[in-house]
């Protein structure tokens, strides 16, 4: 730094280097506003477009080759059943793998191989899971291009984000809490069962609702595996009337799900299949905003809430 | 385990009860084995499946590369894969990618570490406490729904200023996915900058240096090591983005660094085949799964290069 003696020149170079802090400042929030107004405009726009297309009918119509006829129906039941499969997936191998390395793991190198893995996962590109899916599920386990096939592919997909938050909030439970219940006899899995898992649901609930949130917008892997854009039938319903009650049959099933044809309605050149894609796209970011805003809440509860 | 679970051995004669509580006491060590044993299998999923992932790829690509030269694949200029003249030519496809990742990072890089600077150096906790889950919203809008967004929002605003800008161009699909990228990079950022001790920050405050040479000469280098791995993942989100090119970008292989042509990117080819009914086992299912080989291992050599990055930068305290 240049040498100063004079006081006038000391305040000018303080006077300078505030101004910086200013402006910087200034560039910040001017960054910040960015991200603010991109979505901000981009939730008008859908907003704007889609909200007048939104009616009974658009929810309980198939698709159709006339735009002002077309509905989500097909869409919507097919990402519900494809999250229902996810979930029933991810959960219990997300909350189990985590409980085993927070709890279980040995300090030794096949646990640094599965922590590693995790971590890589986690930046794999959602399409590459697609590819896995289509040579692995679809074919050489033969579960076809169904719902099946698309809930285990997600399942993979968000399983590190399961993971990690159920991690983050084992790690979170005092000490003193599992030394107090093996104190009383308890073994490692009943202390597990009757203590890390409730106290830890919270946490881990906030980051399944934020992995479904992600799987019920992925669009890339889903198409991989092969789900149809157009699709006028119904998988079949879970619910029979004569015993057992229950049926799988949907499992199997061909399927839509709402990003898919979303995107089918934009590749489509005319306008009137442009408001249908924009009235879809409306739902499908209110319910990722709806799940990601619960997940943020939850969090900001539990934060204040729990003191141990 | 067995360290929770009492010694077994008793000295005591063998009463029925006492063979009861033996018994009982076998099967909870039995029953406690197993349930570490599920937990295990549960925590192998994720090695399983990227075993699965690198199977499938390399299993398909072998076949392709029974047919399809190396040397072709690397250095041919054209990308038909699915006409009678067929040509591999992988440069096409990674021209695009490249193209809209540039984009993409140039504006995600400098505005993300703008924004981690402000929320972590300068902003006002409530400031911080809003901006936060506000931008983690961002990263969570589904990415078609950007797709849509650059389409039809962003591209007619380009025009507007550059008319003779093509419906589907790299460009206003990179903006796009530059702003998505945006939450990734500033929030892993702003972390490693927050994990910067306060001592050092004191010691250069101290000095009389002011907040913005503080961040910039001492947090930012103390915290390189982690604003590098945000880097890092910005760039494999932005190279394995897919549906906002699929949609925004067009999906003609074109050989170009131009952001102001249409490109299809591997991803976006993988989807147009995807959307297509191709046989299992031919040329063209073979193909995606190359392009697909050619993305982990792209994403791949990204991770290392970023992991040798933190080590050379890595800061202890």
């Amino acid at each position: 730094m240049e040498h100063v003696r004079d006081l006038g020149q000391i305040r000018a170079l303080i006077a300078s280097h505030k101004r910086r802090d200013a402006v910087f400042a200034c560039v910040g929030v001017v960054a910040l506003m960015i991200g603010v107004l991109t979505f901000a405009a981009l939730f008008a726009d859908m907003a704007l477009k889609g909200v007048p297309r939104l009616d009974w009918d658009f929810f309980t119509s198939y698709p159709s080759r006339r735009a002002g006829q077309a509905g989500i129906l097909t869409a919507w039941v097919g990402s519900c059943l494809v999250m229902l499969t996810t979930a029933a997936v991810a959960v219990p191998l997300g909350v189990a793998a985590g409980l085993y390395l927070e709890e279980y793991a040995p300090r030794n190198w096949v646990t640094d191989i599965i922590e590693i893995n995790i971590t890589n996962l986690a930046g794999v590109p959602s399409i590459i899971y697609g590819l896995l899916a289509l040579g692995l599920f679809v074919y050489q386990f033969g579960f076809g291009q169904s719902i099946l096939s698309a809930g285990l592919t997600l399942a993979l997909l968000i399983l590190p984000v399961v993971i990690v938050a159920t991690r983050e909030s084992i790690r979170a439970i005092p000490q003193g809490i599992r030394e107090g219940a093996y104190a009383l006899g308890g073994t490692q899995w009943q202390v597990c069962r009757d203590h890390i898992l409730p106290y830890s649901s919270a946490g881990i609930l906030t980051g399944v609702i934020i992995g479904m949130a992600r799987a019920i917008g992925e669009t890339a892997p889903v198409i991989t595996i092969g789900a149809l854009t157009f699709i006028a039938f119904l998988p079949p319903a879970p619910v029979k009337a004569e015993p057992p009650f229950v049926s799988f049959e949907w499992l199997m099933s061909p399927f839509t799900v709402m990003p898919i044809q979303m995107f089918n309605w934009t590749s489509r050149p005319e306008a009137a299949f442009l408001v249908n894609a924009a009235a879809a796209g409306f739902i499908l970011v209110l319910m990722t905003l709806a799940m990601n805003g619960l997940a943020i809440w939850l969090r900001y509860r539990l934060r204040k809430k729990i003191k141990w | 385990m067995s360290a929770v679970v009492p010694g077994e051995i008793s000295a005591a004669p063998h009463s029925g009860a006492m063979t009861a509580r033996l018994a009982y006491r076998r099967s909870r060590i039995w029953r406690e084995r197993t349930i570490e044993g599920v937990l295990f299998l549960a925590a192998m999923v994720s090695v399983f499946t990227t075993v699965g992932i690198v199977y499938v790829l390399v299993k398909e690509s072998v076949v392709f590369f029974q047919t399809v030269p190396l040397r072709d694949f690397l250095t041919d200029t054209q990308w038909t894969p699915l006409f009678d003249d067929a040509h591999f030519g992988v440069m096409v496809l990674l021209s695009g990618t490249l193209t809209s990742s540039v984009v993409a990072l140039a504006i995600a890089i400098p505005l993300g570490t703008i924004i981690a600077i402000y929320l972590s150096e300068f902003a006002p906790f409530a400031v911080r406490e809003v901006a936060k889950p506000f931008l983690e919203l961002l990263g969570g809008v589904p990415t078609i729904v950007y797709g849509y967004f650059a389409l039809l929002f962003v591209t007619p605003i380009l025009q507007w200023f550059y008319p003779e800008l093509p419906g589907f161009n790299l460009l206003s699909a990179g903006i796009v996915m530059g702003i998505m990228i945006i939450p990734y990079v500033s929030s892993i950022s702003e972390d490693a900058m927050r994990a910067v001790p306060m001592s050092l920050r004191e010691g250069s405050y101290a000095m009389g240096a002011t907040r913005f040479q503080t961040a910039t000469r001492v947090v930012v280098p103390a915290a390189f090591s982690g604003i590098a791995s945000a880097y890092i993942l910005g760039i494999s989100r932005a190279v394995g983005e897919t549906m906002i090119l699929a949609v925004a970008a067009g999906q003609q292989p074109n050989l170009t660094l131009n952001p102001l042509e249409p490109a299809a990117t591997i991803t976006a080819y993988i989807v147009q085949v995807a959307l297509g009914d191709l046989p299992h086992g031919s040329i063209g299912y073979q193909t995606i799964f190359a392009a697909g080989l050619t993305l982990m291992l792209f994403t791949l050599a990204c991770n290392i290069g970023g992991h040798m990055l933190r080590k050379t930068f890595r800061e202890a305290y």
